[in-house]
């Protein structure tokens, strides 16, 4: 990411040149269609988007469903997750159970779970809990595994209860893998929060792109499409700042 | 009854106000198998309050394995290990114990002052007193003017004393060294048998001291423990008469000194053949 930065002019040399042709190709052409944009015309609709507030309200909308589906799906995930890692019994007890619901689709759970709760935020938070929930239990079951087993017996001589076994050892020691999961989350939400608001919901920037579909307005639709793709880029970008920033010798690890 | 049994101790080792009966540490017929591997076959050990015992022996004779009993973080297949008269059924903050891998044993995401404070958090100390104790130990141990480090900016030296200042944090009673200054290089290898010799010397504790090393076992120890292997047990046990404080220089070239490392090399390379 950051030698994506450096090399700038390098790295944009291709988007810039693609738009370039796209527009020379629509100008010439003098393009009038139902499925294609031109680049100026993108432009336009995104400019007129914005102006009336539907974009910023739907971004608003998707961004707040896929916060709160991590929140609640990473959160309720890592903290089974590390109770499975700390408790062999329990892990036994529920490996087959994880093992068969993981590969189960969540884009499959949105009839279902639209049958229970029916449209809205609250429906897509749950679907995209779900999605990263089980994500979120392996690698923090994972992480938890990891850790060095010299520090459990420094803490077992220590005769730690396990409150502060948790918060003074195994918390601390699994912060950068938690921090990774996080990463990966964000970016899944986005995926499932769009798929649900194609899909299902009538609500944020998935439902955005349909209606311009919908209405034979590709300039708007491609706008949306562009948007999504800006904001999920922003996101990981700030996510891998802040994981240099905070856990430098962990990113490093991770890039090797 | 009590009378003969601390009469027939009393010439062996009288050096703490513990009443001479009652040894610190009681190792009672222990062994230790993994399924039909055994690997420790019956070893027995009084260990009195103050004393030290350096723990040798070849490899895979159950030198750390015996460690790791006394510290209740192994259980002993048959036998017991008793601390002041009570069976030793798990981990116990009066017994610490200072790793070999001290890189591992250091919570690296803490300073060299909250790795101490660990300890004392563990034993429940009011946090008003912690940061006076822990100047106290890390001064005493040489890291007084390293207590905002964290371990990776510590040389291993500097981290195994860390380790020690640590477990000096718990105060306890026991303290076990499994081949602490293994990984370290000769001069702070010595340094540190020095201070660690001196800080047992004030604290009164009790130590048992695992090595590979037959000279550091007899510059340390009260009493030297010789392992044999397959399974492990007790050899044979020898006294170490020597002068106390001892001297890097002058207890090394006491001729005591060098008939005992005659006599344990002997040993040792016995087992080896």
């Amino acid at each position: 990411m950051r030698s994506a930065l450096r090399n700038g002019w390098r790295a944009a040399l291709l988007p810039v040149f693609v738009i370039v042709m796209a527009q020379v190709a629509a100008t010439a052409t003098q393009l009038e269609s139902d499925s294609l944009a031109s680049p100026a015309a993108i432009v336009a609709a995104f400019f007129a988007v914005l102006t009336d507030g539907s974009l910023m309200r739907a971004t608003l909308d998707t961004l707040m469903a896929a916060l709160c589906g991590c929140i609640v799906g990473v959160g309720a995930g890592s903290l089974l997750g590390i109770v499975l890692g700390l408790f062999r019994l329990v892990d036994d007890v529920l490996d087959l159970t994880i093992e068969l619901l993981r590969p189960v689709p969540v884009v499959a759970l949105i009839p279902v779970v639209m049958m229970l709760l029916g449209f809205g935020a609250r429906m897509e938070i749950v679907i995209i809990s779900l999605g990263l929930l089980w994500p979120s239990v392996v690698l923090a079951r994972a992480a938890v595994k990891e850790v060095e087993p010299r520090l459990m017996e420094v803490s077992a001589m220590l005769q730690l209860g396990f409150l502060a076994r948790l918060t003074k050892i195994v918390l601390p020691a699994i912060l950068p893998q938690l921090f990774m999961s996080l990463k990966l989350a964000a970016g899944y939400a986005l995926v499932v929060a769009v798929t649900v608001e194609i899909t299902a919901n009538p609500f944020g920037l998935g439902y955005g792109i349909m209606m311009a579909q919908q209405a034979l307005r590709p300039a708007e639709m491609f706008a949306y499409l562009i948007w999504i793709g800006a904001i999920g880029w922003l996101m990981s970008l700030m996510l891998n700042a802040a994981q240099h920033h905070f856990f430098p010798a962990f990113a490093k690890g991770e890039s090797r | 009854m009590a009378a003969t049994h601390a009469s027939l101790q009393a010439g062996q080792v009288a050096m703490t106000t513990a009443p001479a009966e009652q040894p610190r540490i009681r190792i009672r017929d222990v062994t230790l198998s993994y399924g039909a591997l055994q690997i420790i076959g019956g070893i027995s050990v009084d260990i009195a309050a103050g004393e030290t015992i350096s723990i040798i022996g070849p490899s895979g004779c159950g030198k750390t394995t015996l460690l790791r009993m006394l510290a209740g973080l192994a259980r002993p297949t048959t036998g017991t290990v008793e601390l002041d008269g009570a069976v030793l059924g798990g981990p116990d903050r009066s017994v610490a114990i200072v790793f070999q891998d001290y890189g591992k044993a250091l919570l690296p995401w803490r300073t060299a002052a909250g790795n101490v404070s660990l300890a004392l958090e563990a034993r429940g100390c009011p946090a008003k007193e912690r940061p006076v104790i822990i100047r106290e130990l890390l001064d005493k141990i040489g890291l007084g003017r390293h207590a905002d480090k964290y371990p990776s900016e510590m040389s291993g030296g500097m981290q195994q004393r860390l380790q020690i200042a640590r477990c000096l944090a718990q105060e306890p009673k026991v303290l076990l060294m499994d081949e602490p200054f293994g990984a370290l290089d000769a001069m702070t290898r010595q340094a540190l048998q020095d201070e660690v010799l001196a800080l047992v010397a004030t604290t009164g504790a009790t130590m048992v001291f695992v090595t590979h090393d037959l000279e550091e076992a007899i510059y340390l120890g009260d009493r030297i423990v010789c392992l044999q292997p397959n399974p492990g047990r007790i050899g044979r046990t020898v006294e170490v008469r020597l002068p106390r404080p001892r001297d890097q220089l002058v207890t090394r070239e006491d001729p005591e000194f060098l008939r005992l490392r005659r006599e344990l090399y002997d040993l040792i390379k016995d087992d080896h053949q």
